[in-house]
């Protein structure tokens, strides 16, 4: 215990000091139909080298352009992200996206998908990879299936594996575990926390889900509805494992309902 | 337990033998109750398929047939699906070609019969040219529209990963689209099996389109008609079901309907 908690400190010490992402004014503005729809408003906002941040915010507030656009697949109307100090210019394969599950390719067999990405090893080095990444997401077993013979989760685990198969530094995840039921998505969260912990990736995770967000990340960016500005960030000063029962979790979940204007009664 | 299973396994079978027996006695006895000279009787068409065979003219014949058929319809693959391809990735391009290819789509190729022999004269390449045009545009439509349904997520999970372009159509767009491309392999085979009577009726002295109108011309020999007709039938079925079963590949298998 004693061991793991001074290396989260020199950890902290370490990215306390380095800047990964830094998005300056990023405004967007979308053109339908001759209209004009505001979607982002001057979003700016730091992330450290190894940090977990959650873009929390009502579903169509534009989380997932913000998203988008940090990983290069959208260019802004106006301001800019910079990441390691470059600009972005367009999606990297050190930075990989994952999409909820349906983004596995069905295809190829797991193998093949965590694979996906790793043309540019040998042979050996490809196969040793992708036997520690099923063996990582506890895949092992099912190397040969193909996804639409895996359950949600299941596929879900595999994605997450092909962005890490490719050792990135950073990962974009937009609602990747929107469409599981409550139990397994639990479990992913749970799953998604221990490979952090284990490499140490910067993690820009989206989801409209408080406690989703109160339980996964260092940092909450508390988005408005349309045209979405950041209204809060909160700092999640809980160390994991987290309980979720503890007063300082639901104190901090309970100033984020009602930030966002919700009673937590039903 | 074991006639059960033995049961269970002859199913799929029993009812179709049954009623391909019903529709032959009713055929027979049809003949049978009509007195007619000019339709055959099954046991007559079955005569008319061992002279056939006699001759030697059943397998030539079925040999020659095959030929044009697989002829046209592997040069209709490969000009369609890379056309397609382009086409589907392409959206400027596919809006301009659309027009004429939507405009040329609905006319029979049997239209293009005179064109075909003015072109090749009565050889083989004219019966190749009409097959190829009749499969054609389904493999490039198929392919096509299968490129433009490519989901926009798998396209920026390859530009993610970092792939070139042509890695990008090989790897992702190709796969992606392999499904609805079989759909339009599967339809343009049956297609070019339909003309290649029709073709084989008009520019050609072999194959069972031949059979068919040579038979009828040279005395009326319509137990021969009849055994030509079957055959064609019979290689129908066959295609459809080589081709339904390239739906069942693992890698394409998310594409379709099955059961597991």
């Amino acid at each position: 215990m004693a061991h793991t908690l001074s290396a989260a400190t020199a950890r902290a010490v370490k990215t306390a000091i380095t800047t990964k992402v830094s998005l300056d004014g990023l405004s967007i503005v979308f053109r339908r139909d001759g209209s004009a729809v505001e979607v982002l408003d001057r979003i700016s906002l730091e992330v450290r080298e190894g940090e977990f941040v959650c873009i929390l915010g009502p579903s169509g507030c534009g989380k997932s352009t913000l998203l988008n656009i940090v990983a290069g697949f959208l260019q802004p109307s106006s301001g800019q992200a910079w990441i390691d100090g470059e600009a972005v210019r367009g999606p990297d394969p050190r930075r990989i996206f994952v999409f909820q599950e349906r983004g596995v390719f069905p295809w190829l067999t797991v193998e093949g998908n965590i694979g996906f990405g790793l043309f540019k090893l040998s042979r050996e080095e490809k196969a040793e990879r992708i036997a520690h990444y099923v063996q990582l997401v506890g895949l092992e077993g099912f190397e040969r299936a193909y996804p639409h013979e895996l359950s949600g989760g299941m596929k879900q685990r595999l994605e997450v594996a092909r962005a890490f198969a490719v050792n990135p530094d950073m990962l974009f995840l937009d609602e990747p575990f929107g469409s599981l039921d409550s139990i397994t998505r639990l479990g992913m969260r749970k799953e998604l926390l221990r490979i952090w912990e284990l490499e140490r990736k910067t993690i820009l995770f989206v989801t409209h889900d408080i406690e989703e967000a109160v339980q996964l990340a260092d940092r909450v960016v508390v988005l408005s509805s349309r045209p979405a500005r950041i209204r809060r960030i909160v700092e999640i000063d809980i160390p994991h494992p987290r309980d979720i029962s503890a007063p300082r979790y639901l104190e901090l979940r309970d100033g984020i309902f009602e930030e966002i204007g919700l009673a937590h009664q039903v | 337990m074991t006639p059960n299973v033995s049961i269970r396994r002859w199913e799929p079978y029993l009812w179709p033998l049954c009623a391909t027996a019903a529709i032959l006695s009713l055929w027979s006895a049809g003949v049978w109750w009509s007195g007619t000279r000019v339709f055959p009787s099954p046991v007559a068409v079955e005569r008319a398929l061992a002279e056939l065979l006699r001759k030697g003219l059943l397998w030539r014949y079925i040999g020659d047939s095959l030929f044009r058929v697989g002829a046209g319809y592997a040069l209709a693959i490969t000009c369609g699906i890379p056309v397609g391809l382009l086409l589907g990735w392409n959206p400027a391009a596919a809006a301009a070609v659309n027009p004429v290819i939507q405009m040329l789509r609905p006319i029979s190729p049997l239209a293009w019969i005179p064109l075909a022999i003015v072109w090749f004269g009565a050889t083989d390449l004219a019966a190749i040219f009409l097959i190829f045009l009749a499969s054609v545009f389904p493999i490039l439509v198929s392919t096509m529209n299968g490129v433009r349904n490519v989901p926009p997520m798998f396209l920026q999970a390859g530009q993610n990963f970092g792939l070139s372009t042509a890695a990008l159509l090989r790897r992702v767009v190709f796969p992606s689209a392999l499904p609805q491309m079989l759909v339009g392999l599967r339809i343009a085979l049956g297609v070019a099996w339909l003309v290649l009577v029709a073709a084989e009726m008009i520019a050609v002295t072999s194959g069972l389109g031949y059979l068919i109108i040579d038979s009828r011309n040279a005395g009326q020999r319509y137990d021969l008609v009849i055994a030509g007709m079957l055959i064609i039938g019979l290689i129908g079925l066959g295609l459809d079901f080589s081709i339904r079963h390239l739906e069942t590949w693992k890698s394409v298998r998310w594409g379709f309907r099955h059961e597991t």
